[in-house]
């Protein structure tokens, strides 16, 4: 059977919808996803949880997570000499060793960026600032501009913003599309780490679904958490988000980075986490580029278990800095 | 699948101890209550399928050997046994499920050693069900009345059990665990290439102090497990394996007043409708199919995937499976470990030339598969008819046939269109469709958006040439006691 090539009148519902093109579209799309199934996804993560690294792949893989850290302090407490420290920390994690990697970048609040820039100048530790009202984001859109706009004009590479969830859980996809995209504008060079605040999001179907609006908006990273709401990062929803950046990449080659964030505490939780990354995505992801952990007491479990490793014996937390 | 390409994390080898395990050079039958050579003196090899090590000799128990047994069956169901109040016979079997516990590391290398599946599986499920069905069937030893058999259901007598090589120990639970549960003394024969645990397990049984003869192990090969089954003094013949086998059980005990449960073959279809969760359905086709290499009797072995969706589930089906880790079963990190024997690498392999000869085309990843030892690569088959031998032949290793449908009601069709009948699953998010075909499914057991789930609560068995008879549950209960008159 041959088939002329020829101009044809095509009805405009047949096309594909473009994804900002309306609230309708947007769901049409985020709901024509896959489904996720709640069992299977907790099945798989718990499966991947039993794989046992040890030795060398010990030893690279704690390194690796060492410099996949956003260290981070988020307390309405800080001030710019805990910033100053937990910089300092950030840059050389072991005071005894040099050996030890820094890590990714200090994540603070806005008004703590000028604090981090400054610590942190010349070292290659990227300054992360929490913006547009963290971490409930309930604030007037001009606000969370501004937040964010002040944060990169003192010097933050990295912002992570959170989603309005009110907006999301209601259904109205088209106002948290369109306000990750207005974060993005303001954020210019920076990159955009866009929070879905999983614990609120109720379903692993939503985890998907919003995963996806904020690749769609232009996320550079979708991240699991604010830390200050139960759960935080989970194994089954860190899978499902890299499941969700691996198949965005397959179809358009744009490598979109994850972060979990909130309750990964010792080196085998990174560990966890780090397999994941290896099954789920592939090594691709295996780079503080395209995968980073939000956290602040793992960094001196995993300094622990690199001297055990290294030494054969436990040091014992006195002898790690608490900053 | 390229290794080297990913070398910020490749998995040093995590392999499990073998420290836990104290071979012993040769084993012996176990007979009213001790261990006893048999009267021929013959014995046979069992090897580690993983790298064809010697790891022992059993005996090959004969018609001699197998009178004993049931005459010491026999003697215990008359005796110490038969006469035991159910709440007595319930503490021997929760002290056997407390022991298998305490043991479970042992039994869990030992069974990887014999058997040649990951210590990931015998360690997290083989061992771990064992344990529960122990544990549930000793609930019932003094609640019989319950079973719905009206009051008193009465013992059937001596039983002859046979059980296949790919759960070992796991096919001994689902056997012994009921019989004894409803006051029945067993004689058991366990596989051929996997004597060992069955054993270990007869070792348990003196440590509980089970009267004599209420268990009797015999090892052996083919003609052992004949003269078992046709031994006139067995009340009730139960056999898992084969449905050719089965098919001369059956013959043998026609006539007969014996009572007989066979649990046969399959060839079970995974029907993934275009509306599934598409990630966690790759999941359950790979468990499906590659879970303790595909020698699974409920096997998915048949993946039937609605046309609109079937390139991108295959093609997330490829990524998936060349993650999977193959080679030495005994490393924590190990998905798939060693063929049982050389005869069923043997069988594999022709089956797969059938494909090939046939017209399908065949995949595998890239993994290299170790030297010594029997190994077969993950193999997946597209392009499949309903013609074709692996689609209807049960091939029993790691051999997947993909076919497609476009309507639900072909889908239920073809699932169908087998002489088999053991398992389905079906993956829809849409709960309607989800009843609509499991209601048409002639299956023992249909897995919806999951596979290869069980329990001891949940009663398993097949229709048509996959056997008759159910096992585990309330209903497994049934082939093993007589309603009270």
């Amino acid at each position: 059977m041959t088939r002329e090539t020829r101009e044809v009148a095509v009805p405009e519902t047949v096309l594909p919808p473009d994804p900002a093109a309306s609230n309708t579209s947007l769901r049409a799309l985020l709901h024509g996803l896959p489904g996720v199934d709640e069992v299977g996804a907790k099945e798989r993560a718990a499966d991947l949880a039993t794989r046992s690294i040890k030795t060398g792949a010990k030893a690279r893989a704690i390194d690796l997570a060492i410099r996949m850290i956003d260290l981070t302090t988020l307390e309405g407490a800080d001030t710019p000499g805990k910033v100053r420290a937990l910089s300092a920390k950030a840059v050389r994690p072991d005071p005894d060793d040099p050996t030890v990697p820094s890590v990714a970048a200090v994540c603070v609040y806005s008004d703590r960026v000028a604090a981090a820039a400054e610590a942190l100048a010349g070292s290659g530790v990227k300054v992360a600032s929490v913006a547009t009202s963290f971490p409930s984001g309930r604030a007037p859109l001009e606000a969370k501009l501004a937040d964010t706009r002040l944060a990169v004009a003192d010097g933050a590479a990295e912002i992570d913003m959170v989603i309005d969830r009110g907006a999301f859980l209601a259904g109205d996809y088209r106002a948290v599309y369109d306000e990750i995209t207005a974060i993005k504008e303001a954020c210019g060079d920076a990159h955009l780490k866009v929070i879905l605040e999983t614990g609120e999001l109720a379903t692993y179907d939503n985890v998907r679904r919003a995963s996806w609006l904020a690749i769609l908006a232009g996320a550079d990273f979708v991240k699991t958490s604010t830390g200050k709401v139960a759960p935080s990062a989970t194994l089954p929803v860190t899978l499902i988000m890299l499941e969700a950046v691996r198949d965005h990449y397959a179809a358009t080659g744009r490598r979109v980075g994850v972060k979990p964030a909130g309750g990964i505490r010792t080196a085998k939780d990174a560990l966890k986490n780090l397999v994941l990354v290896n099954e789920v995505a592939g090594d691709g992801w295996l780079d503080p580029d395209h995968f980073r952990l939000g956290a602040s007491s793992l960094l001196n479990d995993l300094l622990m278990q690199r001297t055990r490793l290294s030494t054969g014996t436990y040091p014992g937390p006195d002898y790690y800095t608490l900053d | 699948m390229e290794e080297q390409a990913d070398p910020i994390f490749e998995y040093a080898p995590a392999p499990e101890s073998r420290a836990v395990v104290r071979l012993r050079s040769s084993y012996e039958l176990f007979i009213d209550g001790e261990f006893t050579p048999a009267e021929s003196g013959e014995r046979m090899a069992t090897l580690n399928p993983a790298d064809e090590e010697h790891l022992a000799q059993v005996s090959v128990a004969g018609e001699p050997d197998v009178d004993r047994a049931v005459a010491a069956a026999r003697r215990a169901f008359e005796g110490a046994w038969g006469a035991m109040p159910g709440a007595e016979r319930g503490k021997y079997l929760f002290r056997i499920a407390r022991i298998l516990q305490e043991r479970a590391r042992e039994l869990a290398v030992l069974e990887t050693l014999d058997n040649g599946k990951p210590i990931k599986e015998t360690r997290d499920v083989d061992i771990p069900m064992v344990a529960a069905y122990f544990f549930y069937h000793a609930g019932w030893a003094d609640k019989l009345d319950y079973a719905g058999m009206g009051p008193a259901p009465r013992p059937v007598g001596v039983a002859a059990q046979v059980i296949p090589w790919n759960f070992p120990l796991l096919m001994l639970a689902w056997k012994i665990a009921p019989a004894l549960a409803a006051g029945n003394t067993v004689v058991l024969k366990p596989a051929e290439t996997t004597p060992l645990s069955a054993l270990v397990f007869a070792e348990i049984c003196q440590e509980t102090g089970l009267p004599p003869g209420v268990v009797n192990i015999l090892t052996g090969a083919g003609a052992t497990g004949r003269s078992l089954v046709g031994h006139p003094g067995a009340d009730k013949v139960a056999f898992t394996g084969s449905t050719a086998v089965g098919r001369e059980i059956a013959r043998s005990v026609a006539g007969t007043d014996k009572r007989l449960t066979l649990e046969l073959g399959g060839k079970g279809a995974n029907i993934v409708y275009d509306d599934a969760a598409l990630d966690q359905a790759v999941e359950g086709v790979v468990s499906g199919i590659f879970f303790n290499q595909g020698h699974v009797c409920c096997a998915g072995s048949r993946l039937l995937v609605q046309e609109s969706v079937a390139d991108e589930l295959l093609e997330r089906l490829r990524a998936r499976i060349e993650r999977l880790r193959l080679g030495d079963p005994l490393d924590k990190n190990t998905d798939i470990g060693a063929i049982n024997s050389a005869e069923q690498l043997e069988r594999i392999r022709e089956l797969v030339r059938a494909g090939d000869e046939e017209g399908a085309e065949s995949w595998s990843p890239q993994c290299p598969l170790p030297e010594k030892g029997y190994w077969f690569a993950p193999t997946v088959f597209t392009g499949v008819t309903q013609a074709h031998r692996v689609a209807r032949e049960e091939i029993f290793g790691p051999v997947l046939s993909v076919l497609t449908f476009r309507t639900p009601d072909e889908a239920v069709a073809k699932a169908n269109n087998t002489p088999y009948g053991l398992s389905a699953g079906v993956w829809t998010e849409k709960g309607s469709r989800m009843l609509w075909t499991a209601e048409r499914l002639r299956a023992g057991v249909i897995w919806s958006n999951t596979f290869n789930k069980f329990d001891p609560a949940s009663p398993f068995g097949g229709y048509k040439e996959s056997g008759y008879g159910r096992e585990g549950g309330r209903h497994g209960l049934e082939a093993y006691l007589v309603h009270a008159a």
